[in-house]
């Protein structure tokens, strides 16, 4: 049953909004049919391939540098007092102001490629992989750093044998919301100013009426985040087969699983 | 490894936001000796094996060493909780204190204690792994390891079962021959089976009552008339 639910879950949607687009008045501008979408991404498939392309490399690369830049970000914040004090207002004040206001400054420095909106995504997803990281390096259990001072361990080797290890399943739950928000970052970077990418594919499908267009941009970007979600989640369990989280329907995980 | 010294307590006190846990607390641990502290809980044994251990200061008085050295380097700690590494293999939970001082790892003596605490094969096992008794093994190989002189165990295997807590005093009673060890317990089958002499922390302010002495070299049999008279007596303090 486990394996037929997604099938299931897909196949009832799909026969749910064509009823509504065959037995309601919705017309197809604003509602295209299942057929319709479908037909739209085999006629267009080399544009929404290329776009996609690019979506998904600004997706990666955001990924990879906010999970890097917040990973240190989260090690400094514990590992110095002064590096603390000098960077949690930086990360509080990243929050406070929303990346959408951002997004048309960040592309008027970083322009309409790539960049812009790799540095958008970093700025999506550096928070949960900070506070999260930053959550698991305090919360060391104080009994094993009480072994490791009386085996006469230092504080780069408590960092690096106990404290990190340790701190690694938070981690991994920081980089499970950053995965499900990353295509957020590259998305909002790619509406407000772009040569290139779904999102950019969208907002001029939307402005020539083609809703169906639009619909097979969105799909493929659920696909791709659900497929991406899932491939992280499950390369973290395999790589921390240790955590308890990790075996089995442990809590602290979100399932997309319908 | 260096001859166990013997440890002197003088005076120690412990004061907690103006809250005394206890003062004046004066007592020796002869060189390799296995002495066993008893009393209820809350009455300080924990915070007098920190203090003991370098965990915790002191807010009164001095632990020194009969030769006079320092403390620090020479003592292993073994806690309630195995605190095993759960991403580590047991080998490399048995060799953590030489990797956290950057030291090569002893491999020899690690396999050799490993095997003597009867988990020769199970070396790339993770603690998830092991049974609770398994696990308690482990971790005195870890302590094991360390090759210190002084071994300080806060309730160690309280949380095993009957049999298995058996064996693995016995156990620990043979590989700790010659290292002065404080065992903090609230089994008096425990602390008659393997202590040399029994010290009972009680009171309000909690202050020691004389040792008393365990006839006969540990471990001694549960059914050893030694274990159950000194047990009685022991019964009969932690009540009174």
């Amino acid at each position: 049953m486990k394996f037929l639910r997604p099938p299931i879950t897909i196949a009832v949607f799909l026969v749910a909004w064509w009823a509504i687009t065959a037995f309601t008045p919705v017309p197809p501008f604003m509602l295209p049919t299942p057929q319709s979408v479908g037909a739209a991404l085999l006629a267009q498939h080399d544009l929404l391939f290329t776009n996609t392309i690019t979506t998904l490399a600004e997706i990666l690369l955001g990924l990879l540098f906010g999970t890097l830049l917040g990973a240190v970000a989260a090690i400094g914040i514990v590992a110095s007092t002064t590096l603390q004090r000098w960077l949690m207002p930086i990360l509080v004040l990243s929050q406070a102001i929303p990346v959408f206001a951002l997004a048309p400054l960040l592309v008027l420095w970083f322009g309409f490629g790539i960049t812009a909106k790799i540095v958008m995504t970093v700025l999506v997803i550096f928070f949960p992989v900070t506070a999260n990281f930053a959550d698991g390096l305090r919360r060391t259990d104080p009994s094993l750093l009480d072994l490791a001072h009386t085996m006469n361990a230092g504080r780069t080797a408590s960092l690096r044998h106990i404290r990190l290890p340790a701190a690694l399943p938070a981690l991994a739950s920081g980089l499970r919301v950053a995965t499900a928000f990353a295509p957020i970052g590259a998305i909002i970077g790619e509406w407000v100013g772009a040569s290139a990418g779904l999102g950019y594919v969208m907002i001029n499908a939307n402005a020539r009426i083609q809703t169906d267009l639009m619909f097979a941009a969105l799909a493929i970007l659920a696909t791709i985040t659900i497929t991406l979600y899932q491939l992280v989640d499950h390369a973290l369990r395999r790589l921390l087969y240790w955590a308890p989280e990790s075996q089995g329907g442990g809590s602290g995980r979100v399932r997309w699983e319908p | 490894m260096q001859p166990a010294p013997a440890i002197h307590i003088e005076n120690l006190a412990s004061r907690y936001g103006g809250l005394t846990v206890f003062e004046d607390l004066t007592f020796t641990m002869r060189g390799g000796e296995l002495l066993v502290l008893l009393g209820p809980s809350g009455v300080g044994k924990t915070t007098l094996l920190r203090m003991i251990a370098g965990l915790d200061a002191p807010s009164a008085g001095q632990i020194t060493a009969s030769d006079g050295q320092p403390l620090a380097q020479r003592i292993a700690y073994m806690g309630q909780q195995d605190l095993l590494l759960p991403w580590a293999s047991l080998l490399d939970n048995v060799t953590l204190g030489a990797r956290l001082r950057r030291q090569p790892k002893n491999l020899d003596l690690a396999h050799n204690l490993i095997g003597r605490v009867g988990l020769a094969g199970r070396e790339k096992a993770l603690p998830a792994q092991l049974s609770g008794g398994m696990r308690q093994r482990a971790a005195l190989a870890r302590t094991l390891y360390e090759q210190r002189p002084i071994v300080l165990m806060d309730e160690p295997f309280s949380a095993l079962d009957t049999i298995t807590r058996a064996r693995i005093q016995d156990l620990a009673s043979e590989l700790l021959a010659g290292c002065t060890t404080l065992l903090i317990t609230h089994d008096p089958q425990e602390a008659c089976r393997i202590g040399h002499r029994l010290l009972i922390l009680a009171g309000d302010p909690p202050c020691l009552r004389p040792p008393l002495v365990v006839p006969g070299p540990p471990p001694r049999a549960p059914d050893d008339p030694a274990v159950l008279q000194t047990q009685g007596a022991l019964l009969r303090e932690l009540a009174a």
